[in-house]
């Protein structure tokens, strides 16, 4: 008895796995695993019976969470997308635009669902459109089934990791940590994936062609009257949009001012991107209107085609993606109008009609009630849990492993990788990472360096063979029987579930082979919120010259006249940079002044 | 046992009204926070009560589509050890499950908040912050959505004794035969279906060069 009482929250722990292993569902096992060692601890005397006692206002606390508010918003956004067609299209003229290349149907598969990803964040419909839609083309045109499947299922996980995605709100939630943050550092990790895609792609047209066709010239569905493919005025409209983006890139300043009517010395990274994308994509969509308006000609079918194409999704990742990094709206906020932005979207292209909303309002609210619950449970559970030093407990275990901060990083990803084919990512969240959030605190990790690293992990989970959803839901839309193609009426071979299995494997390395690179350069992550990083390097620099008394602490900041002002007001940097006003052309691009100023505007760290 | 399964049958009735109507306050939630936002960029007014009523709203219907999604079996389980118990084992688990796990904990539940929301309804207390909402409307979402949840899983227990001898249809599995994804799916087919038909009625399809 004295060694149970000892030992409580280790065998608090082996209950909850115990609990959660019958298969009730989680929400009630976690919360009866907690009642029921409550009880047992009271009864013990462990901790007074006032463990429950907070109960009523930690729910309260739920009930108020306004990051997770932005929970039921993506949901219903990715339910209306996943109906309104978008997709099909996409994948249709991007499809049409890669395919003459070697690899490019491939190519096509990744990028759409790297757009798709950033509209919603469905790894579901991303997997089943394009599992339904390219599948099919690929392998009339005698794509290899396994890298087929493969990138199928991959480019579909991309919605897990690139923003907005629902992993990365429960992880910032659990984190403690801002969804924008999360989001800015979950950006480049998750273009390097699809990077690395491409790249494998790429790999195998040059050096395993077979592997991956080209289409021949008779599949090609956007011609021009000559039988031209409109390559050149694609090329030459994509051109110029580009020209406009990075003109916009370089003069962000400069547009700032203007807008805002006050000097502006440099902007954040993201927002440049955001504001020259849309700058570029505007040009695009001016350009075709005009064209098609005037019945001037001068564009090919392709590129029209391609740019009304791609404004809608674009238009919707301004508006949740564009808002939230821009600053004008919360995450939450940015997720509500960009499911208000789906709605309209698909009203207007009469997708949208009552028993579609009413089946969307549905799932949301039973998928939201879910997750809800899941963490109404989880709460009950760490209640007792820290009543009984559990957290403590869990610190012990993991303060000692060897290496420090890179032995915990990959003990914790290893864990998490083999967690993940039992638990989907809700109950992970919950249950697994408030455990290791504070250890990981007290290790000196960035939390959201942890996770997103965490997030890109937690992918795989929909990758393994044999119980990866991705692989789950292709599957259930490959073709499973011989089947007769609908162009070439050719009998075609069913694609085989070992197939499907096999072709996941390179694509599984990829990803791992991602989560080794976050652990060894966390400034992939980090870098893309430098300022929480570069405020503490100026502050120390600060103390160290006040300490010192000499002017010249630190190399560059001390300088800059930013350097001694900390006022937490977000306009400070107003006087500041009319202070600068002679050096302001030139700083554009000047990332430490930028990451300084970035700094004063949250200095609160 | 017919009465507890006429019972039962009430219970469902009552979660499947109550989701009917509560999946609109998603919807409204939404749309407060949208609208929120956009007039508070451009206009430059909000208020503190707009913030509040959307988790207000969010609060109600995850609270009370509780019981609904139990009534639809999407709360989501662990199901590795578990698929693999036969089914009697199963519909074991869950009667211990309904019985001694959901039932205590919607009991404490409800006999921690009762008191507070009472309090808050004598009182009348109003949040903190300025233009915000009076409190105790969204404290009763606490005991409503618990309640509905109980109730729900005394249901489930009813139905799955009476499965266990014999006097009911299987309540294990899924719910609807075809889950989200296959619907989707098959939407998606058929769209196909129909593009291709379009097609074949059309041999030459204007985006073809008419050469």
């Amino acid at each position: 008895m004295e060694f149970f009482a000892t030992n409580f929250a280790p065998f608090m722990f082996a209950g909850l796995i115990m609990f959660l292993l019958l298969g009730f569902p989680v929400a009630f096992s976690l919360g009866a695993c907690g009642l029921f060692f409550g009880f047992l601890g009271i009864e013990m005397g462990i901790f007074p019976s006032s463990v429950m006692a907070w109960l009523p206002q930690r729910l309260i606390g739920i009930m108020a969470n306004d990051t997770l508010l932005a929970v039921p918003f993506f949901t219903l956004m990715g339910l209306i997308l996943e109906r309104s067609g978008m997709a099909e299209d996409l994948l249709d003229t991007v499809g049409q635009v890669f395919g003459p290349m070697r690899g490019g149907l491939a190519l096509a598969v990744i990028f759409v669902g790297a757009l798709l990803a950033a509209t919603t964040g469905v790894v579901a419909a991303s997997v089943i459109s394009m599992g339904l839609i390219s599948l099919p083309i690929m392998l009339r045109y005698g794509y290899d089934r396994r890298l087929s499947s493969g990138v199928i299922a991959a480019s579909g996980t991309l919605a897990q990791i690139i923003p907005p995605s629902l992993v990365l709100i429960l992880m910032a939630d659990q984190l403690g940590q801002s969804v924008g943050d999360m989001y800015k550092g979950a950006f480049i990790p998750g273009f390097m994936l699809m990077g690395l895609y491409v790249l494998y792609v790429l790999f195998l047209a040059v050096f395993k062609p077979q592997q991956v066709p080209a289409l021949p010239p008779e599949a090609r569905t956007y011609r021009e009257a000559d039988g031209g493919g409109g390559y050149t005025s694609l090329g030459v409209l994509a051109g110029l949009s580009a020209t406009v983006s990075i003109f916009l890139a370089r003069h962000m300043a400069e547009v700032h001012t203007w807008w805002e009517g006050q000097l502006v010395t440099s902007v954040p990274t993201d927002e440049k991107v955001v504001v020259a994308m849309c700058g570029g994509t505007a040009v695009a969509l001016a350009i075709a209107l005009i064209n098609k308006g005037l019945k001037l000609g001068l564009l090919s079918r392709l590129a029209e085609r391609v740019t009304f194409v791609l404004i809608p999704p674009l238009l919707l990742i301004f508006l949740v993606l564009g808002t939230i990094f821009l600053g004008i709206a919360t995450p939450t906020e940015g997720g509500a109008m960009g499911a208000m932005g789906a709605l309209i979207m698909a009203w207007a292209r009469k997708r949208l009609d009552m028993k579609l909303l009413k089946q969307a309002l549905a799932s949301t609210t039973k998928l939201s009630s879910f997750v809800m619950f899941i963490l109404i449970g989880a709460t009950v559970f760490s209640l007792v849990f820290q009543a009984a030093d559990g957290p403590i407990w869990v610190e012990h275990l993991l303060t000692n492993l060897p290496g420090g901060q890179v032995g915990f990083l990959i003990a914790v990803n290893v864990m998490v990788f083999f967690l993940a084919f039992f638990l989907d990512y809700f109950e992970l969240s919950f249950i697994v990472v408030p455990l290791l959030a504070p250890v990981a605190d007290k290790l000196g990790i960035d939390l959201i360096w942890f996770g997103v690293l965490l997030a890109v992990n937690m992918q795989t989970s929909f990758m393994h063979p044999p119980f990866g959803f991705a692989l789950f839901f292709l599957r259930s839309v490959a073709p499973d029987k011989p089947y007769v193609d609908r162009i070439t009426r050719k009998t075609m071979e069913p694609v085989t579930t070992m197939q499907i299995y096999r072709g996941a494997i390179p694509f599984l390395l990829i990803q791992l082979t991602m989560v080794g690179v976050l652990i060894a350069f966390p400034q992939i992550v980090t870098g893309a919120l430098d300022a929480k990083v570069e405020y503490n390097l100026e502050s120390l620099g600060d103390q160290m010259r006040e300490s010192l008394g000499a002017p010249a602490a630190s190399e560059s900041y001390g300088e800059e006249p930013f350097g001694s002002s900390t006022e937490p007001a977000p306009d400070a940097a107003a006087p500041d940079a009319a202070a600068s006003d002679a050096s302001a052309p030139a700083a554009t691009d000047d990332d430490p002044l930028k990451a300084m100023e970035d700094a004063l505007k949250k200095p609160a760290n | 046992m017919q009465a507890l399964l006429k019972f039962s049958r009430a219970i469902d009735g009552l979660n499947a009204f109550v989701g009917k109507y509560v999946i609109w306050l998603i919807f409204a939630a939404t749309a407060v926070s949208a609208i929120n936002a956009l007039v508070r960029k451009i206009f430059g007014v909000s208020s503190n009560a707009y913030l509040e009523a959307q988790w207000y709203l969010f609060a109600w219907s995850f609270l009370a589509a509780a019981g609904f999604t139990l009534l639809n079996r999407e709360h989501v389980r662990i199901d590795v050890v578990n698929s693999r118990l036969p089914k009697r084992v199963q519909v074991w688990i869950d009667i211990v499950g309904f019985a001694l796990f959901l039932t205590p904990l919607c009991g404490v539940v409800l006999y921690l908040s009762w008191p507070l929301v009472v309090q808050m309804y004598q009182t009348g207390e109003v949040s903190g912050n300025p233009g915000g909402l009076i409190r105790w409307p969204v404290w009763v979402a606490i005991p409503v959505g618990f309640t509905l949840l109980m109730l729900q899983g005394w249901s489930e227990l009813i139905k799955r004794v009476a499965f266990l001898r014999g006097q009911g249809p299987d309540p294990m599995g899924r719910l609807v035969e075809k889950s989200a994804e296959e619907e989707l799916a098959e939407i998606l087919r058929q769209q196909q279906e129909a593009a291709a038909a379009a097609n074949a009625a059309a041999p030459t399809p204007p985006a073809t060069p008419a050469r």
